[in-house]
């Protein structure tokens, strides 16, 4: 016990002089903190900011001064000469290739093909979820579980066979042909707000089964509004998603009608002669396609950062 | 999953009462409720089914069928037995595709999953901003596509600000993208830029979940900084890392658009991973049969390393629940 005591009594005398020595090394470790997260904010941010810089760039003028932080030699040209707004002649004048490429058509593909994906994607998922989570049925948890299987299986196992299917339908280079496998559900929509109609309120629908309303109604008026601020993430998180996919839309979609943005990028980036590339061009391109990208989080920033906290699986 | 077997559990305990209620006071009627359940059920299913048989379970047959055939588009598949596979196993391009993919995943996941770690721990005792956290995740949103032509431009051999700044400090140039034994890890580290912070706020919900007086108790008994992080935050976040670790090393395992962007596979193999030695099978060479065997064996590898790492890292047990 003594022991013990004389032990406790040196740590009290420890940690009153540790105290103004923890103050100091707080505050160091306070400025090194904060440092660091302004290291990786700079990282994060320059890149993103490099792409803006080169897009107001003449490509022509730019290899003179390849450190120059701002735009060299500012100018609209590279965003005219992506969107199909300069001429052949201009554009070979800033160091465009001079070959027709077309944003503003790419632009209007993604976000039809992307609409139309979210839209059909997340209202049949909704229902689904509905009749996994409120439904009363034999069997369900099992089906569900079925599902959840189609989670685990990777994106280019079933690539193959769907690309046979939709070239077999004739699908190929439109829209729909894009949108197809995706646009009937997904296991993570499906799990997504299966989560959250299992939190909604079962007095209500009790009360409103006693009303004598249909399922259908208890869905589309109580179900659905309850749930809305999570339906509207996912549906934000689902179009980001579909924004941002590559080989599908790559494979199924090459016409210029149904050729989305990122296809048009990689294919703008084959394109541009190797020795030569019109780099500002390139990065013009990215913008548009990435402009919307950044109002979308700038307009849902916190429902977005909070859906990916809150849920977790992506 | 621990929550969502959490929220069954709780529902069926809501559950119980209604149907008792409704067994004495109307026997026969409950019957009818059931069925009058599942046909309601199969009406709301009837989208997300089609979905799932024609675009996942189907594809899923189909695909393990044609990895057993001979099937050059557009000419019809021919069934071969084993014999794709048995090719694979003495194909050269495969072993190292493999071999330049695992390269890829541990450069990838060992740096993201670090530096996400001290990101997380950083913003925990640093900052609370949302602003922070929208900026840090916002590379995340970006398409590969672009984020890869971002960094094929920085890192460009000629005009690139990356090689300019070394040039200007007297360094010699370097073909990030072009220098075989290079490309992989370069291509490696513009993925983690892109998802370090996603991975990091990821883990900084786990961090946030662990209970404020454990670190207190950990204080009470003198333990340093590094002790804590070591013996009291890493064991208390492991179920959270071990389901980061699971999605980003089978997402990584899937590398393709960095690469179709960038190097397209090369120089010569350095960078033909697995998934874009399948997509050159499948649409360069119209060998469909090859490309599905190839798809097979990945994701066995893949459904491999996922029951793995479940099982090494005990994802479901948190040592909370002692």
């Amino acid at each position: 016990m003594a022991f013990l005591v004389i032990g406790s009594r040196r740590n009290a005398g420890a940690a009153t002089r540790e105290n103004d020595a923890s103050m100091a090394k707080s505050k160091v470790s306070l400025f090194f903190g904060r440092l660091a997260l302004a290291l990786v904010i700079a990282i994060t941010l320059f890149p993103i900011y490099w792409m803006f810089r080169t897009a107001f760039s003449n490509n022509r003028a730019m290899f003179s001064e390849p450190l120059s932080l701002l735009p060299v030699d500012f100018t609209w040209g590279p965003l005219q000469r992506v969107l199909g707004l300069a001429t052949p002649e201009a554009a070979m004048a800033e160091g465009g290739s001079g070959a027709s490429i077309n944003f503003a058509q790419y632009m209007l593909n993604s976000i039809l093909a992307c609409t139309l994906i979210t839209v059909l994607q997340v209202t049949f998922s909704a229902m689904a979820a509905y009749a996994f989570a409120l439904l009363n049925w034999k069997g369900r948890d099992k089906v569900f579980g079925i599902f959840l299987i189609a989670l685990m299986v990777p994106g280019i196992f079933t690539l193959l066979p769907n690309f046979i299917l939709v070239k077999d339908l004739g699908l190929l280079n439109s829209i729909v042909g894009i949108a197809l496998p995706a646009m009937f559900m997904t296991p993570f929509a499906i799990f997504f707000l299966r989560q959250f109609f299992l939190g909604v309120n079962r007095n209500i629908i009790e009360a409103a089964v006693i009303d004598g309303a249909g399922q259908w109604r208890i869905f589309s008026r109580i179900v659905v509004p309850l749930a809305w601020p999570q339906i509207v993430t996912l549906f934000i998180l689902q179009f980001i998603q579909y924004w941002n996919d590559y080989l599908w839309p790559f494979l199924v979609g090459q016409s210029e009608s149904s050729k989305l943005l990122t296809v048009g990028l990689g294919i703008f980036k084959s394109q541009t002669p190797q020795g030569n590339p019109d780099w500002a061009g390139l990065m013009a391109g990215a913008l548009v396609a990435a402009v919307p990208i950044f109002i979308l989080l700038l307009v849902f920033g916190r429902k977005i950062v909070g859906s990916i906290q809150s849920s977790g699986v992506k | 999953m621990t929550t969502i077997e959490r929220k069954d559990s709780a529902r069926s305990d809501d559950r119980r009462p209604s149907p008792a209620k409704a067994r004495t006071e109307t026997p026969r009627k409950k019957g009818g409720r059931r069925d009058s359940q599942l046909r309601v059920a199969v009406l709301f299913l009837i989208p997300a089914s089609i979905g799932f048989l024609v675009f996942f379970a189907w594809p899923a047959v189909r695909g393990l069928y044609l990895s057993f055939t001979n099937y050059h588009v557009p000419r019809d598949p021919v069934f071969i037995g084993l014999k794709n596979y048995i090719t694979i196993a003495s194909d050269p391009v495969f072993w190292n595709s493999l071999k330049v993919t695992l390269e890829y995943v541990v450069i990838n996941v060992g740096v993201q999953t670090a530096g996400a770690l001290l990101l997380a721990v950083l913003m925990q005792r640093f900052t609370r901003s949302m602003v922070v956290r929208g900026v840090i995740m916002l590379p995340y949103l970006i398409a590969n596509v672009i984020v890869a032509l971002v960094w094929f431009w920085l890192c460009d051999y000629n005009l690139g600000i990356v090689n300019a700044v070394l040039n200007s400090l007297g360094m010699d140039k370097v073909g990030f993208f072009g220098n075989e034994s290079l490309a992989m890890g370069t291509i490696a580290m513009v993925n983690v830029w892109r998802h370090l912070g996603y991975t990091s706020l990821l883990l900084f919900a786990g961090l946030q979940a662990i209970p404020k007086d454990v670190y207190e108790a950990a204080e009470m008994d003198g333990a340093g900084e590094w002790r804590v992080f070591r013996s009291v935050t890493l064991p208390l976040l492991r179920p959270v890392l071990a389901f980061v670790l699971v999605v980003t090393v089978v997402g990584s395992f899937q590398i393709f658009d960095t690469i179709a962007v960038t190097t397209k596979g090369g120089p010569i193999d350095a960078t033909r991973a697995i998934n874009y030695y399948i997509y050159e099978r499948a649409f360069e060479r119209m060998d469909f049969g090859y490309a599905s065997a190839l798809a097979v064996i990945l994701m066995i590898i893949l459904v491999g390393i996922a029951l793995l790492q479940n099982k090494l890292l005990r994802a479901n047990q948190s040592d909370l629940e002692r």
